[in-house]
């Protein structure tokens, strides 16, 4: 039992919990980043920019992710081995797009042929996490963009009266408090990238979903270890693991939560301040 | 310190470029004997063996990467490897999109497995793998088809009554005949002109280099022994 628990495969299967939580680690910022971006351009007075802003909203949301997922990284990958091709091979003579070929020549491959699969696994683990990040940032930027006209008018008036110019206004009140009113949709948003991990093996990337699915299947003599189907117990693991990282979330999302209503203008930050009494 | 790693690194990038050309060869790793990933996580099987050797012919040096049935033709068309060698019948539909070498299979029985030996193969509920030729055969016969993403899927489906039997290459359902009640039913049934390894047709080259190596290995009889290997002592060869 112990030997078959240690074996190379199963190592795999140990490993892509890591590759999962990483992902999760990585993206989430960069998500949020692209969320944040998107609101401040949906909000800004330069009519171009709140166009782009909205749009990206807009237009991200409207589209299945299974779809964002397929396109953007194969548009990514397809796009900068164009360029690479422009630059590395300017005599390059054939055609990039031969019927349903992508041609390009071998020096601007990328990654290249000859480089390790690491750096394959790990090109595409990028290309992965910025289709991540656009879709979730999609979400976050409305969810953003409708906690910052939450925050009432009437402390941006202050703020105003004080003197201080938009920037100001912005950088030093609107987005301190907007987090209380855009915390519970970016919960939301979390939850729902945790569970969404399973995606990454339409990018070629193996994750614990595939692992459990290709360890539990039958396994024939052609094995060191033969087995009949033992996929239930492989999916009873990532149960408990999806579940256990939801309760998690939960604590730390709730922590922040009560940090960030003190002292605020919410029924959340009224509870606090009669506790507190 | 650093900078010694940073060479190091320098070395090993440009010794990379300068060695053999590298061909990915692209397979699905879930169709043993032919592909599969053993207990330590490699590509292993009939393939991965012919293509080693293969590659050996040729001083080509090679890498083995897995990727999913479904998507497998679309991403060697986008370039993401070099050939495939997962088992794949040479069939006239697929050559539309791709190339294939001579085939270093012969074109392979393909047979019925079930629970029951009285199982209804024309109008009953037939498992297949999506894709296959032998998905497209039982929607031939008039039999209701029922498709699933991998073989053990199918194999699945049969076990829980979902389906009445499991239609795949014969080699493939081998392993599972005799274990849970499962037998071979009805006749076997030869479809496609045998496996072969897919190319992008702008790949030529490469293609007369496998065909050169195939054509070796079958002429020293070498092909004929990794398939009896795999296959049993009954296993499809090819005869000069």
């Amino acid at each position: 039992m112990i030997c078959y628990l240690t074996t190379g495969k199963q190592m795999l299967f140990y490993g892509s919990f890591g590759i999962v939580l990483v992902l999760l680690v990585v993206t989430a910022p960069v998500a949020l980043l692209f969320g944040f971006s998107g609101a401040l351009a949906a909000r800004s007075r330069i009519t171009p920019l709140r166009w782009v802003g909205r749009a990206y909203t807009a237009m991200v949301r409207g589209v299945p992710d299974i779809i964002f997922f397929l396109f953007v990284p194969i548009a990514m990958d397809e796009g900068i081995e164009y360029v690479r091709n422009r630059i590395k091979c300017p005599d390059w003579n054939q055609p990039v797009f031969a019927g349903n070929e992508f041609h390009v020549c071998a020096a601007a491959k990328m990654p290249l042929n000859s480089a390790p699969q690491i750096y394959h696994e790990i090109y595409g683990f990028s290309l992965a996490v910025i289709a991540f990040a656009v879709v979730f940032g999609a979400f976050a930027a409305n969810v953003l963009y409708g906690a910052m006209q939450a925050v009432p008018r009437a402390q941006l008036e202050t703020a105003e009266a004080y003197g201080m110019t938009q920037a100001q206004v912005t950088r030093r009140v609107l987005i301190p408090q907007m987090w209380t009113y855009a915390l519970p949709g970016l919960s939301n948003l979390w939850m729902i990238l945790i569970k969404a991990t399973p995606l990454l093996f339409l990018l070629g990337i193996e994750d614990i979903v595939y692992w459990a699915r290709e360890l539990g299947a039958t396994k024939s003599t052609v094995y060191a270890y033969p087995h009949p189907d033992w996929r239930v117990y492989y999916f009873l693991v990532l149960l408990v693991f999806y579940l256990v990282m939801t309760k998690l979330s939960e604590i730390v999302l709730n922590r922040i939560n009560r940090k960030l209503s003190f002292g605020q203008a919410t029924a959340g930050g009224e509870a606090l301040r009669k506790a507190d009494i | 310190m650093k900078k010694l790693i940073l060479t190091a690194a320098a070395l090993v990038l440009s010794a990379g470029v300068a060695a053999a050309e590298t061909v990915r060869m692209g397979t699905e790793g879930a169709y043993p004997p032919y592909n599969f990933i053993d207990d330590n996580g490699q590509v292993a099987g009939f393939e991965r063996e012919l293509g080693d050797k293969l590659c050996e012919l040729e001083s080509l040096t090679c890498t083995w990467v897995t990727n999913d049935w479904d998507s497998i033709i679309p991403n060697e068309l986008s370039g993401n490897y070099d050939t495939i060698m997962a088992g794949m019948s040479i069939t006239d539909e697929r050559k539309k999109s791709i190339d294939f070498t001579q085939a270093y299979y012969p074109p392979a029985a393909s047979a019925y497995l079930s629970m029951t030996p009285d199982a209804d193969l024309k109008g009953g509920v037939i498992a297949a793998q999506t894709g296959t030729i032998q998905a497209a055969h039982v929607a031939e016969t008039g039999a209701t088809l029922a498709e699933y993403a991998t073989l053990d899927d199918t194999i699945a489906a049969v076990k829980n009554g979902e389906a009445d039997a499991v239609f795949a290459d014969k080699d493939a359902l081998k392993p599972f005949a005799g274990t849970d009640g499962f037998q071979f039913v009805g006749d076997d049934v030869a479809l496609g002109d045998g496996i072969g390894i897919g190319l992008r047709k702008s790949d030529t080259a490469l293609k007369d280099k496998f065909n050169n190596a195939i054509t070796k290995m079958k002429a020293d009889g070498s092909l004929n022994k990794l398939l009896v290997k795999y296959f049993g002592a009954d296993a499809l060869t090819f005869k000069n």
